[in-house]
């Protein structure tokens, strides 16, 4: 008898146990006399039911979760059926059933260096659309299709790749932002380990638009397993020739720095500098890697482009909310009851997807605040959560949707202790170019510390010095850390008045 | 006067960089290799770098210091990094930092006096959904506790 199981190996399910539920099984099967084949996957998102195991029955895969170890011996007596972990057809749970799985579509239904499982599940389909048209007509569709950088900016990526299109040079590079720093954020770790031959094809499709012949993806060092997993992406590629002397893609490593997460400082590291940040202009399109012009794009924008391609422009921004088109990665994270990925199109709004998707917080006390958009994005009350998840209805709101990571709070959060949090991380992470950024986060730091001590002079000083930040900054990490410190003033000022000191 | 002895270290780190020279920006791939292999990056091996790479001392060295990663002195047999950002505080990182520092009796950063671990923060590693999160050398954890943490780190390296 043989049997055939999935199982994901993406770094959450393994944080949460899956390594011992794969070697549980293995040896449970193994005393059955059962021919086991464990087919290890990406996640599909759904963290709280990981590890997530599923079988596939009458065309349907089932899920079993969050499994134990314990749990094993009982789903082979119950023959994989009627079990207390048993989720159903894991499609029709709800938090899956009411996503559009555009770019995530293979996340956590194949093994992610399954290249014939890429193939029979869509892969490749857009890159061999794109292989027959001329780089102004695959521009024009990308254009089109409305998407915007994914990583946070949302600049249209169509025109990007028009300007490196356009540009003049002796080689032209692709170079694919992994560098997910943001607290809340793991669309970029969750597709390059559960589908990275997705963002191989999107890399490809963009070479083949601009012209670039080589391509470069910048991970940082805080995911090892999705160094792995993409490194084994890359040699298998090769070896189908899906990279070649045409274009390939060397994949380069972070060293524990945030701010190389910003596209300037990311090109100084990869090329061997430290990760200070650039004055733009020149922009990266015309004086990018090595001077050259350079696409810089997030994972998820470049993943999203194999779809657009395959599917036409048409079908893409069929979904979204005014200029937010097309679907986002939605992470949430933090103090939540079922977090995950949730890709969606543009439009739904905070509460829907906190309340009503994600059941709330973890501990079911009260929801006090998300923050979107990781460390530099606003935090937003409970009053604000009919905004909807778009980047100008973020924005219209005081806010940004940034990666889109939303982190949940409940109403024991010190929001005090986060606004200073945030001047502290701001400090940690200086690249030190800037003096707004450098000197004004420490001076931040100080300035909330001499609120919580009630200085009545301190919340003008302050204010002044986000001023300062804001307008002065050369990057985001000065410019926009005064997003959670205002909104934390703003929306909680009871978190922000004098301690009493627990000194007994 | 005889010619000085290179030592192996020296001239490990000089193999380093020669096979990624011909890289388009090799320092950090030659920095991670080098601490790879060695465990840090010891001041003896920036002389043989800065030859290959055509690079001064003092460029590299600035590098180094610019990332956290880079080390200079030898860490502990393990290396656990928890989880300070916003998502594992919601979820209770923050005592959970001070419990291991307090346990481990070292501040971040820090080395136990038996050389067993390293105690490094670090800002975000993905694992968001399911914290407080850590990584004990490259083992995931999550919903993380101070007890569990410990003990992980304690673990006889085999």
């Amino acid at each position: 008898m043989s049997l055939t199981l999935y199982l994901p190996k993406d770094a959450a399910a393994l944080a949460l146990g899956a390594d011992d539920i794969a070697a549980a099984l293995t040896a449970e099967a193994a005393a059955r006399g059962i021919e086991l084949r464990l087919v290890r996957t990406g996640s599909r998102g759904m963290v709280w039911l990981e590890p997530l195991l599923e079988i596939e029955q009458d065309g349907l895969r089932h899920g079993f979760g969050p499994l134990e170890v314990s749990d094993v011996k009982s789903l082979f007596e119950s023959d994989f059926t009627d079990h207390a972990k048993a989720l159903g057809p894991v499609e029709d749970i709800p938090f899956f059933a009411r996503q559009t799985r555009l770019t995530f579509a293979r996340c956590g239904v194949i093994d992610p260096l399954d290249l014939n499982a890429y193939r029979a599940h869509g892969g490749m389909a857009g890159l061999e659309r794109a292989r027959g048209m001329a780089p102004e007509q695959i521009v024009a569709e990308v254009t089109e299709s409305g998407l915007r950088g994914r990583g946070g900016a949302g600049f249209p990526t169509g025109i990007k790749w028009n300007t490196v299109l356009q540009a003049e040079g002796p080689q032209k590079y692709i170079v694919c932002n992994a560098d997910e720093g943001d607290s809340g954020t793991f669309a970029d770790r969750m597709l390059m380990e559960g589908d990275p031959f997705c963002l191989i094809e999107g890399m490809a499709i963009a070479g083949l638009a601009v012209g670039a012949t080589r391509g470069f993806v910048y991970c940082r060092s805080e995911y090892p397993h999705a160094i792995r997993t993409f490194g084994d992406a890359l040699e298998m590629a090769r070896e189908a020739c899906l990279l070649s002397e045409s274009f390939d893609i060397e994949l380069r490593v972070g060293a524990g720095s945030y701010v190389c997460g910003e596209e300037t400082a990311l090109l100084n590291s990869m090329e061997g500098k430290r990760g200070t940040v650039r004055a733009k202009p020149p922009l990266p399109a015309h004086k990018g890697f090595m001077a050259r012009p350079t696409v810089i794009n997030n994972v998820i924008s470049l993943a999203s482009v194999p779809v657009i391609l395959a599917e036409g422009a048409a079908h893409y921004k069929s979904f979204g909310l005014g200029r937010s088109l097309g679907t986002v990665p939605l992470q949430v994270a933090g103090n939540v009851k079922h977090g995950g990925l949730f890709e969606a199109a543009f439009g739904m709004t905070i509460g829907e997807l906190i309340h009503d998707i994600c059941g709330g917080t973890a501990s079911g006390r009260p929801v006090k605040a998300v923050q979107i958009g990781g460390p530099l994005g606003a935090y937003f009350p409970v009053t604000l959560f009919d905004t909807p998840l778009g980047y100008e209805e973020c924005d219209a709101a005081g806010g940004l949707i940034g990666h889109a990571g939303i982190v949940v709070f409940d109403d024991t959060a010190d929001m005090g202790a986060m606004a200073r949090f945030a001047m502290e991380f701001c400090a940690v992470e200086s690249c030190g170019t800037c003096t707004p950024c450098r000197i004004g986060a420490v001076r931040g730091m100080e300035t909330i510390d001499r609120i919580l001590a009630g200085d009545p002079a301190a919340p003008a000083i302050l204010a002044d010095l986000c001023e300062t930040m804001r307008d002065g900054s050369l990057c985001a990490l000065g410019g926009f850390t005064p997003y959670p410190v205002e909104s934390a003033l703003k929306y909680f000022p009871e978190d922000f008045t004098p301690r009493q000191e627990a000194a007994e | 006067m005889a010619e000085a002895e290179i030592s192996p270290t020296a001239q490990r780190a000089r193999e380093i960089a020669a096979a990624h020279a011909h890289l388009d920006g090799p320092l950090l791939p030659v920095l991670h290799a080098v601490q790879h292999a060695l465990g840090h990056i010891p001041r003896e091996a920036l002389a043989p770098i800065a030859e290959e790479l055509d690079l001064s001392v003092a460029e590299i060295h600035g590098v180094i210091s610019f990332y956290p990663d880079f080390r200079t002195e030898p860490g502990g047999r393990r290396t656990l990094k928890v989880c300070r950002a916003e998502a594992c505080q919601a979820m209770g990182a923050a005592r959970l930092g001070d419990d291991l520092r307090t346990r481990l009796g070292v501040d971040w950063h820090g080395t136990t006096q038996d050389g067993a671990v390293t105690l490094e923060p670090v800002y975000c590693l993905g694992l968001c959904a399911c914290g407080p999160a850590a990584l004990v050398d490259e083992t995931p954890v999550a919903r993380a506790t101070a007890d569990r943490l410990e003990r992980m780190a304690r673990e006889v390296v085999g």
